[in-house]
């Protein structure tokens, strides 16, 4: 099984291959997600709570008159919030069947991420808890953990 | 070349063509003759065949192309539309719907349709398989006469267009039969003059023998003329027979009915107490200029128009907050280009409910058939227009209740006669708007509903004890109806009767904000009438807050509101309850149900009173905002299905608010 995984992973990240991504942070980590699943990057704006949902939703926004879900992804990785609501921004994802938006505490930048730079999340953490990450990027000395959203949105609920 | 990027509206245009086929094929069997349905018919079977064939379906077009040669025959009087040729011509057009859905799930169609082809091909042969004598008197164009002189016209499509047009314009139409005297040398001249004599204030429609032979003299010794006029009768006859050697030899006004009944292969002219069916003739031929649009981009465009009217609301806001008038006047055009913009988006949804209701005579009649039962279905307010998502969702319930009709409400022909009700039972379906909703209704003239036996059989199920069933009402009894795994046929039968009864029936009609009643009378028949509101993406609301957040309640749950003091609380069993003229209603608490964070300060207590089944609950909120027209929303794959929660609204401030859904609230 964990051979199976690594042969995948180190398909996709290829050298030559590029991706583009969106860095954000959250807490004081950094994250990535492919630029290609990012509809739009918003300022905040007012969150309506939605009762009986899972802890992990923050609640629901109107966007343009489309109701999006907000994930509290803080909640879900066991991070401290930034107290700098000024930086604070809503991305929102366009996933194959709906649109789904996190909070984040700040967007830093788009960046081009060379294949050879990303390390496939196996060969870092163990197998099991690192189902949500693709890998981990080098850029310079930063570190940016790329997230597998699909899996992350799967797995909420 | 590529066809598949056609294949969604190959499919969907087949479909179109199909309900159409169907439905002026159930109108040529009631009426045989009736030609404006045949070419109807043939025009469909024709559209279909060049599609399919284009497409590459060539089973289909074999198929379609075989129907069309029948067709053809029919159009042309070699042959006639009896029981066996229409229903040939259904089972066609039902094994076409199963190559069409066979398209529709794999792309591709592989029916041997041989069977049918047989058939088709044998009656364009005049060899009926089942030996069905081609029945005596083949309908011909004739106008049979009372008088002794009898006319015999071939009329055809475009004739009986202008006769129906000129009894709408209340002209006379006469047929004339004139007779040249015997003597006369020069036959071709005094007709001739006969045309003369007429020109200026008739129109012949048509002449037997025709013009050119007339002209050329080659006719005995009277000939036949259908005149259109609106000048009197006597008048004309008397200008005719001045001219010398010209005699009318008879005459006679040709009546509407006359026109209708008694010469089968005509289009029916409308008399006067039908003027429906001359409007429908004319609707339908009314080409209707449409483009076909994926509902999704109607629901963007709605949301986009909501988000418009949303800004607009802002914008006005600043424009009188800063008092600039300039502003204000843009703003007071915005505001109508938006209120129109906003209601046509919200006609453009509106679906007549045809499109479900179409489907229906077919039904009827094949079930009425199997049953060996005869049935009028008369259908009412097809024009009726109703909320796409409603339209999705309305066909199932009015199919169950409809064969229900047919099975339990009509009786056999045999029973209605001894009861000395006509042998025919009639089934109504109706719809029409009546303020901010649609009433549907199905109404049969058949036994009625007998209590007695509904509560027989509610004892024999165990529903209900013998002493209740004594004290029920007839309108409680009726209510027993709705209770789950209920049903009267004394045969359980293919049609209805299986236990999947009435009370999914209303449960769907609730669902979709709806009622539903039933009224009956033994012997006179039973009516079902249900009640919905124009669109389900629209509702009124009550809006009403908890704490910081607002939440709206459907209107059609809830039946008032009050206000209660806190003392006025009573505990029974540890359920808080309060008093309601003399009824006791358990009382639940909005910010319990859904954790609303903070605590209630007030004293005096708002409670919605709302209705959840047959039960009233009281639930208790902060304050009442008031009540609201709103869009509803979904909330999406991600939160779908949270209990208590049907959806979402966008809130003139641009705020999203949740609709609670009572049924599952608590």
């Amino acid at each position: 099984m964990q051979e199976v995984f690594d042969i995948q992973s180190t398909d996709e990240f290829q050298d030559g291959n590029e991706m583009q991504v969106v860095a954000f942070k959250l807490g004081n980590e950094e994250y990535a997600v492919d630029i290609l699943f990012v509809q739009e990057i918003i300022r905040l704006l007012n969150i309506t709570r939605v009762p009986r949902s899972g802890e992990n939703i923050e609640g629901v926004i109107n966007l343009r008159g489309n109701i999006i879900p907000i994930v509290n992804l803080h909640f879900e990785f066991n991070l401290q919030t930034s107290e700098n609501q000024e930086a604070k921004r809503i991305i929102v994802f366009k996933l194959d069947e709906y649109q789904v938006g996190i909070i984040v505490d700040e967007v830093s930048e788009v960046l081009r991420i060379q294949g050879n730079n990303i390390e496939p999340a196996a060969k870092v953490y163990g197998n099991l808890e690192a189902d949500h990450i693709r890998g981990i990027a080098k850029v310079n000395e930063r570190l940016l953990i790329l997230l597998d959203l699909a899996k992350i949105f799967e797995a909420g609920w | 070349m590529d066809m598949t990027q056609y294949l969604d509206v190959f499919l969907e245009e087949c479909k179109e063509h199909l309900g159409n086929l169907n439905q002026q094929l159930l109108v040529l069997e009631k009426n045989p003759g009736d030609l404006v349905a045949l070419n109807e018919i043939f025009r469909a079977a024709h559209t279909l065949k060049g599609m399919s064939s284009t497409m590459g379906y060539e089973d289909l077009a074999d198929l379609t192309h075989h129907m069309e040669d029948v067709l053809s025959d029919l159009k042309e009087g070699q042959l006639q539309a009896d029981s066996y040729v229409v229903d040939t011509l259904f089972q066609c057009l039902d094994r076409a719907q199963l190559i069409i859905d066979q398209i529709e799930s794999s792309g591709t169609a592989d029916y041997d349709n041989q069977d049918l082809i047989e058939i088709l091909s044998k009656i364009k042969d005049g060899h009926y398989s089942d030996a069905i004598p081609v029945s005596e008197e083949r309908p011909q164009l004739n106008v049979k006469n009372e008088l002794e002189a009898s006319f015999d016209f071939a009329l055809n499509a475009y004739d009986l267009t202008v006769l129906k047009e000129a009894v709408l314009k209340e002209y006379h139409i006469i047929a004339l039969r004139i007779a040249v005297d015997p003597g006369s040398l020069m036959k071709s001249v005094r007709a001739f003059m006969v045309f003369k004599a007429l020109e200026d204030d008739c129109e012949v429609l048509k002449s037997l023998p025709t013009v050119p032979d007339l002209e050329d003299g080659k006719f005995d010794q009277t000939f036949d003329l259908i005149v259109v006029t609106q000048t009197p009768v006597d008048i004309i006859i008397d200008r005719l027979e001045h001219i010398s050697e010209i005699k009318v030899e008879s005459y006679q006004m040709l009546e509407v009915d006359q026109l209708a009944t008694s010469r089968p292969k005509e289009v029916e002219i409308p008399a006067k107490g039908q003027p429906e069916e001359s409007t429908d003739i004319k609707k339908s031929h009314k080409t209707k200029h449409t483009v076909r649009v994926d509902i999704d981009r109607l629901d963007n465009l709605m949301n986009l128009v909501g988000e418009l009217v949303m800004h607009k609301g802002r914008l006005g806001q600043i424009a009188t907050s800063r008092k600039i008038a300039e502003l204000n006047e843009t703003m007071e055009q915005i505001d109508r280009v938006s209120t129109d913009l906003q209601s046509i988006v919200m006609k453009v949804r509106m679906v007549a409910i045809e499109q479900v209701f179409n489907r229906f005579p077919r039904m009827v009649r094949d079930l009425a058939k199997d049953l060996n039962k005869e049935i009028e279905f008369l259908l009412e307010g097809k024009e009726t227009e109703l909320d796409r998502t409603v339209i999705d969702e309305i066909g199932d319930p009015l199919i169950h209740l409809l064969r229900n009709a047919v099975d339990h409400g009509i009786e056999a022909p045999a029973v209605r006669v001894a009861n000395g009700k006509p042998r025919r039972g009639t089934i109504v379906l109706r719809a029409r708007h009546e303020g901010n909703n649609v009433y549907i209704e199905v109404e049969d003239d058949g036994a009625g509903i007998q209590t007695d036996r509904i509560r027989q059989k509610a004892i024999d199920r165990g529903l209900i004890g013998s002493k209740e069933a004594e004290e029920m009402t007839n309108e409680e009894a009726i209510e027993l109806l709705f209770s789950p795994g209920f049903s009267t046929a004394e045969n359980v039968t293919d049609i209805s009767g299986r236990g999947v009864g009435l009370d999914v029936v209303k449960s769907k009609i609730e669902s979709l904000n709806g009622e539903m009643q039933v009224e009956s009378k033994p012997g006179e028949g039973t009516r079902f009438k249900i009640k919905l509101p124009l669109t389900l993406a629209i509702i009124q609301a009550l809006m009403v807050s908890v704490r910081d957040e607002i939440y709206a309640i459907p209107l059609s749950s809830v039946n008032e509101t009050t206000i209660l003091l806190q003392e006025e609380i009573k505990m029974i069993q540890n359920q808080e309850v309060m008093v309601l003229r003399g009824n006791v209603l358990p009382l639940y608490r909005l910010d319990n149900l859904l954790e609303v964070p903070g605590e209630s300060q007030s004293e005096e207590l708002y409670v919605v009173v709302v209705r959840k089944g047959d039960k009233q609950v009281g639930l208790v909120v902060d304050t009442l905002i008031g009540q609201q027209e709103i869009v509803i929303k979904s909330l999406g794959k991600v939160l779908a299905g949270i209990p208590g929660i049907a959806g979402a609204i966008v809130a003139g401030d641009g705020n999203v608010r949740l609709i609670l859904d009572i049924s599952t609230l608590f």
